[in-house]
């Protein structure tokens, strides 16, 4: 499996985005700090860096605008008068289609799809990868190939036949449905990550354990668990992160009633009647983009792990 | 002791039991979904499914028809647009912004934190962002308009033969700061020796970066193609968002294109033709990308 390898030293690699500063004084003699090497670098940087912010400034700005104002004046402007009302607005009162009760329904769906797909996801692959790792059984590795490749296989491929099996069940529209969809997709590439993680720990400890009489269960549940708190943590960013922001199998695998925020978001946004308020669309927007932020921020280097294991989930 | 060791000789299908039964979930998986539904689909595209998927085949006719259709056409060719200028643009970007982050600047963690946050927003939430910052009426436009020229045009999002290019923006905005998190892995995974030497042989940095350093990272390089190419040919929600495929059809995607008409226009068969094709342009990716990291047998000897 050499993509797991590639993937892995990728994995690894990330660590050394750690600056380089911490290691003591090495490297070069310090430069005078006004050279022009230094304006073109920075200036660089700093411009490529507004570029990034200017969205997200504008965002902010446009959310805290009245309407009047925004028509009259541009989309840099910051407000003259600041107003929360489009927050609240966005929150409780936007309208999609009959529903006028804000995104704070699509809110507390995607909390209740993203909560049980998360912890499902997340157990079933720990297991899988465990079992990949230490109990390699005949054709494990091969599901697991078939696993893998599947990660790479476009979505809207496999969607039609699982609307179907969702169907047969009778659980097509409901969170239920979707939060097994949810767990299925993500297994690939948590399967992936529990299982080189396994592998990284020492066999001496899993051996011990058998030689002292432990099972499957046991030595998973009072060695291996223990052990893995990190890759746990990563595992979570990435699916907390990747759920919250499907739109793909939100818009299939629900109904208006169960639709998630990303959705919801879109309904509100690009619905062609009414009059466009931009103030109430950008609150939502910054209302819905606010949880993966927040992972972003708190969880700093781990989510950059996260996001490059799982980049192949797209 | 003598149950120990029956136990650790038990027939072959109770071997290893626990493991088993903990993979079922994998197994089902892999055979029901991933390998069961794609041939599903692809079997299925081979029928005149309508409303519902019904087994009454007619060849290749749903493909002839795919590619009769004025609108995949235009999908295909926007994917091979935007594919190509996403690849070009994110590798040239990524690699160029963490070239400039690998010179031991200060405030590293702070530019990179800037350049990656979009990544953690939904494409949604990207197209939706910069759907208002390219309003024609408010956004960029109206505003160097207001600065004096009054004839300035850049309105994307509304005129047909550059939409393509409004929806690449947002996704080099949302997606570069990954590009340069790998490939600045990328970069300090090389020996520092390197660049001591080619410092002393007098080789210009940029001659360094393109002969020496570039040729270096190819594993690295390698993958970032692979991963951005993948995520290039599912490309829907930000082209939803943005421009709901429009305006008329001059933003289609494949991707958008297979959900209007499996769950829209209910032509099933059409559906089903559309994601085949997608199959096939990720598999054209994928297989020589697995045949170069197996080696075909090279690394294997």
């Amino acid at each position: 499996m050499a993509n797991i390898e590639t993937l892995n030293s990728t994995a690894a690699g990330l660590d050394a985005v750690a600056p380089r500063l911490g290691e003591g004084p090495s490297g070069a003699k310090p430069r005078p700090a006004l050279s022009s090497r230094n304006i073109i670098l920075y200036g660089t940087l700093g411009v490529a860096a507004l570029y990034y912010l200017l969205p997200l400034y504008v965002m902010v700005v446009t959310s805290l605008k009245g309407m009047p104002e925004i028509r009259l004046g541009n989309i840099f402007s910051p407000p003259m008068e600041i107003t929360f009302e489009p927050w609240v607005k966005a929150w409780a009162e936007a309208c999609t289609g009959l529903n006028c009760d804000g995104l704070s329904r699509g809110f507390w769906n995607s909390v209740r799809i993203t909560v049980p797909s998360v912890v499902i996801s997340i157990a079933i692959a720990s297991v899988n990868g465990y079992a990949l790792a230490n109990w390699r059984f005949k054709g494990s590795e091969l599901f697991f190939s078939i696993l893998i490749i599947g990660a790479f296989i476009p979505y809207q491929v496999m969607i039609y036949p699982i609307v179907i099996i969702l169907r047969e069940i009778g659980i097509y529209g409901t969170l239920t449905g979707l939060v097994i969809v949810h767990s299925i997709f993500g297994m690939p590439i948590l399967t992936l990550l529990f299982r080189n993680y396994f592998v990284s720990l020492p066999e001496e400890l899993f051996k011990a354990a058998r030689v002292d009489g432990a099972g499957f269960w046991q030595i998973f549940l009072k060695i291996m668990l223990p052990m893995s708190l990190p890759i746990f943590v990563v595992a979570m960013i990435l699916q907390v992160t990747g759920i919250w922001n499907d739109f793909l199998f939100g818009v299939v695998f629900t109904r208006p009633d169960t639709y998630p925020m990303t959705v919801q978001l879109n309904n509100i946004v690009n619905s062609v009647q009414g009059v466009k308020e931009y103030n109430v669309n950008m609150a939502a927007t910054i209302l819905t983009g606010l949880v993966p932020l927040i992972v972003y921020f708190v969880s700093g280097r781990l989510f950059v792990r996260g996001i490059a294991a799982g980049a192949v989930k797209g | 002791m003598t149950g120990q060791a029956q136990a650790g000789r038990p027939n072959k299908l109770l071997r290893n039991l626990n493991a088993k039964i903990a993979s079922i979930p994998m197994i089902l998986t892999a055979l029901v979904i991933f390998v069961g539904g794609t041939f599903w689909t692809v079997f299925y595209s081979f029928t005149n499914s309508k409303l519902l998927p019904r087994l009454s085949f007619v060849g290749i006719d749903q493909y002839e028809r795919l590619w009769a259709a004025p609108r995949w056409v235009t999908a295909i060719e926007n994917l091979a647009l935007y594919g190509v200028l996403s690849l070009i643009f994110s590798l040239v970007i990524g690699f160029m912004l963490a070239a400039l982050m690998d010179q031991k600047i200060r405030f590293e963690n702070t530019f990179r934190t800037i350049f990656l946050y979009p990544f953690a927003l939904s494409f949604i939430v990207t197209g939706l962002v910069w759907q208002w910052v390219l309003n024609p009426d408010f956004g960029i436009q109206s505003v160097v308009r207001s600065l004096g020229w009054t004839s300035f045009t850049f309105n994307p999002l509304y005129t047909p033969e550059i939409v393509i290019y409004g929806i690449l923006i947002a996704a080099l905005w949302q997606g570069t700061g990954l590009v340069m998190c790998l490939m600045l892995a990328g970069l300090r995974g090389i020996d520092e020796d390197i660049w001591k030497a080619a410092r002393v042989d007098g080789i210009p940095m940029w001659k360094t970066y393109l002969f020496i350093v570039i040729p270096m990272m190819r594993p690295v390089f390698i993958t970032t193609i692979v991963i951005i190419a993948s995520g290039i040919v599912k490309v829907y929600d930000l082209v939803v968002a943005q421009t709901s495929g429009g305006p008329g059809i001059s933003s289609e995607v494949p991707a958008k294109y297979v959900y209007d008409y499996m769950f829209q226009a209910q032509n099933l068969g059409q559906g089903f033709a559309a994601s085949t094709m997608m199959l096939v342009t990720v598999a054209i990716i994928i297989v020589p990308w697995a045949y170069l990291e197996f080696g075909g047998g090279r690394k294997r000897g």
